[in-house]
């Protein structure tokens, strides 16, 4: 009886059936009630109380939620070029013809695949004003130390600097397939026109790997945006909330003041925002191109 | 001459990526009171901050539930994903082109969004303090459909006629015939799928609170942070390598395939 029902259901239906559930209980059902939640006030445990636009309007006056997107801004300004020329630089050296390629190649990519619990850990250490690695090779060559974890200034620039060390790896990759993808008739056209190295690299590569450029940017402002683990860990988002971020934030209203409603609201916003700047980035990238 | 400076700043390089790494190892094997010297080596050896970690905290509970939850979740994505995506690639019917739509839409919904909601269905089902709310949110990813769909895509249309022929189910000319020759996309679906989940700490963070049942790297994050490690550095570096160390090996091992699948995330967008 089952089984001719079942024959005479499509078997694409059918074999779609187990992601449509999941798609309705962890897709439409989170994404509908997110809306829900906006224009309530919530504990989790007692009944949700309405508020109307409430959340909203709190989200304009919350100056820490200010501070959040500002300390993600300031990541992002660090972190994305530092990314891009230090990845550009190793990808330009592995693409020469050099021995132990693959050697230098699993090196540089190491730190990708390890947990960013690891990496801050490590890096926390590394950081100590007093006796980390880094004040004492400051102090080896008679510079003054760093005040890395323990100045609002210093905090978020050494955040951003350990995620660049923890992601360029990857971005070394990702400009390495791109220098291979440029054909070799436009270098050799660029060279009969009589222009030097440093031109070729200014007018032929750099042009040519502007996706990859695209890539590296709304990675990174995504990442930007989920970061939490590192600020978890090294200052739980101080000195003086200038390391909170974006997921920080949420987690804290969410689940140490139980302000389900407004984080909520928190997470919408900064998805907006995301959405904003990748959608920007697009549009830039592509009347780039077609100029 | 020029080969010189290119070699020269190709061992820098490495030496920059590889050196908190090995720092990290002979730090472990330091009384706490060394680990600030500038020398690598340790003066005066010690297993104490590894005997520290196992009085500690049941690390040893912690790497059984991560493997538990990352091969569950890695195989459920490769089964899932690959008949999802064969449903959406080789069979004809209403609706499949929509369904692929949505599956692309939700890549692009960032998970700030259904961060919490998730988190209070999670409640509702009572799976609050049980890896099955770390597993089941999890099970099938888009991402997962897409790369299965396009791997698909390039088998002969003539091999799944043929099979059909033969009176082969649905299933069987996935499981059978299809899959096989897709083996460059399982591994990649796998890898994504074990490195991510392995690394995983925000969402163990919120659903589970019971030590017993944490994964590892949430245990290690909260030894970190929560005074567990008495401010022991020696103890919190070497829970960390002991964290490290799997995906390390595993790295190592697979580091083409690992490379060329990391860098297919970033290739989508």
């Amino acid at each position: 009886m089952i089984k001719k029902l079942f024959k005479k259901i499509n078997p694409g239906v059918l074999l779609s059936v187990p992601y449509i559930a999941h798609l309705m209980l962890f897709f439409v059902y989170p994404v509908v009630f997110s809306i829900i939640l906006i224009f309530h006030r919530w504990d989790i445990v007692t009944p949700m109380e309405f508020v109307g636009l409430k959340n909203i309007e709190r989200i304009f006056m919350d100056e820490v939620f200010l501070q959040a997107v500002l300390n993600t801004g300031i990541f992002l300004v660090l972190h994305i070029p530092s990314q891009i020329i230090i990845a550009l630089f190793f990808a330009v050296l592995l693409n020469e013809k050099i021995v132990a390629r693959g050697f230098f190649r699993t090196l540089y990519f190491l730190p990708v695949v390890v947990s960013g619990v690891v990496v801050t850990i490590i890096f926390q250490q590394l950081f100590s004003y007093d006796d980390g690695l880094f004040n004492q090779l400051l102090a080896s060559i008679s510079l003054p130390q760093v005040p890395w974890l323990v100045s609002e200034n210093w905090a978020m620039p050494s955040i951003a600097m350990m995620a660049t060390w923890k992601n360029v790896g990857l971005y070394i990759i990702l400009f390495m397939a791109g220098l291979q993808s440029i054909p070799n008739d436009l270098y050799e056209a660029a060279r009969l026109d009589g222009t030097n190295a440093w031109q070729r690299f200014y007018y032929v590569t750099l042009p040519m790997l502007n996706p990859t450029m695209v890539t590296v940017v709304v990675l990174s402002v995504i990442g930007g945006f989920s970061l939490f683990i590192e600020p978890y860990v090294m200052t739980g988002g101080g000195p003086m909330n200038s390391t909170l971020s974006a997921i920080l934030y949420i987690y804290n209203q969410a689940f140490n003041f139980a302000h389900m409603g407004y984080a909520a609201t928190l997470g919408l916003f900064f998805a907006a925002i995301i959405f904003t700047v990748v959608a920007m980035q697009r549009k830039f990238v592509e009347t780039e191109l077609y100029q | 001459m020029k080969k010189w400076g290119l070699y020269i700043s190709l061992f820098l390089g490495a030496l920059v990526f590889a050196y908190p790494f090995i720092w990290m190892i002979f730090s472990t094997f330091k009384p706490d009171g060394e680990i600030g010297n500038i020398a690598l080596l340790p003066i005066e050896w010690t297993i104490t901050n590894y005997q520290m970690v196992f009085d500690r905290i049941p690390i040893t509970k912690g790497f059984f539930n991560s493997l538990i939850v990352t091969s569950v979740v890695t195989t459920s994505v490769v089964i899932f994903g690959s008949i999802t995506g064969y449903a959406l690639s080789r069979l004809k019917w209403k609706g499949r082109d929509t369904l692929f739509s949505i599956s692309l839409l939700t890549m692009m919904v960032p998970f700030q969004i259904t961060l919490i909601p998730t988190y209070i269905l999670i409640v509702k089902l009572g799976l609050t303090d049980n890896l099955a709310g770390l597993i089941i949110p999890t099970m099938v990813t888009a991402f997962s459909i897409l790369l299965f769909r396009q791997s698909f895509l390039t088998v002969p249309q003539d091999l799944i006629d043929a099979a059909r022929l033969d009176g082969c189910s649905e299933l069987g000319i996935l499981f059978r015939m299809i899959l096989p020759l897709s083996k460059p996309a399982v591994v990649t679906v796998a890898i994504l799928t074990f490195v991510a989940n392995w690394n995983e700490v925000l969402w163990p963070l919120i659903v589970i609170r019971d030590q017993e049942l944490m994964t590892m790297p949430q245990m290690v994050a909260l030894f970190a942070v929560g005074g567990g490690a008495d401010a022991s550095i020696g103890a919190q570096l070497a829970s960390a390598l002991l964290l490290a160390l799997p995906v390390i090996i595993a790295y190592l091992i697979f580091q083409k395939h690992f490379i060329k699948s990391l860098a297919s995330t970033g290739l989508k967008s």
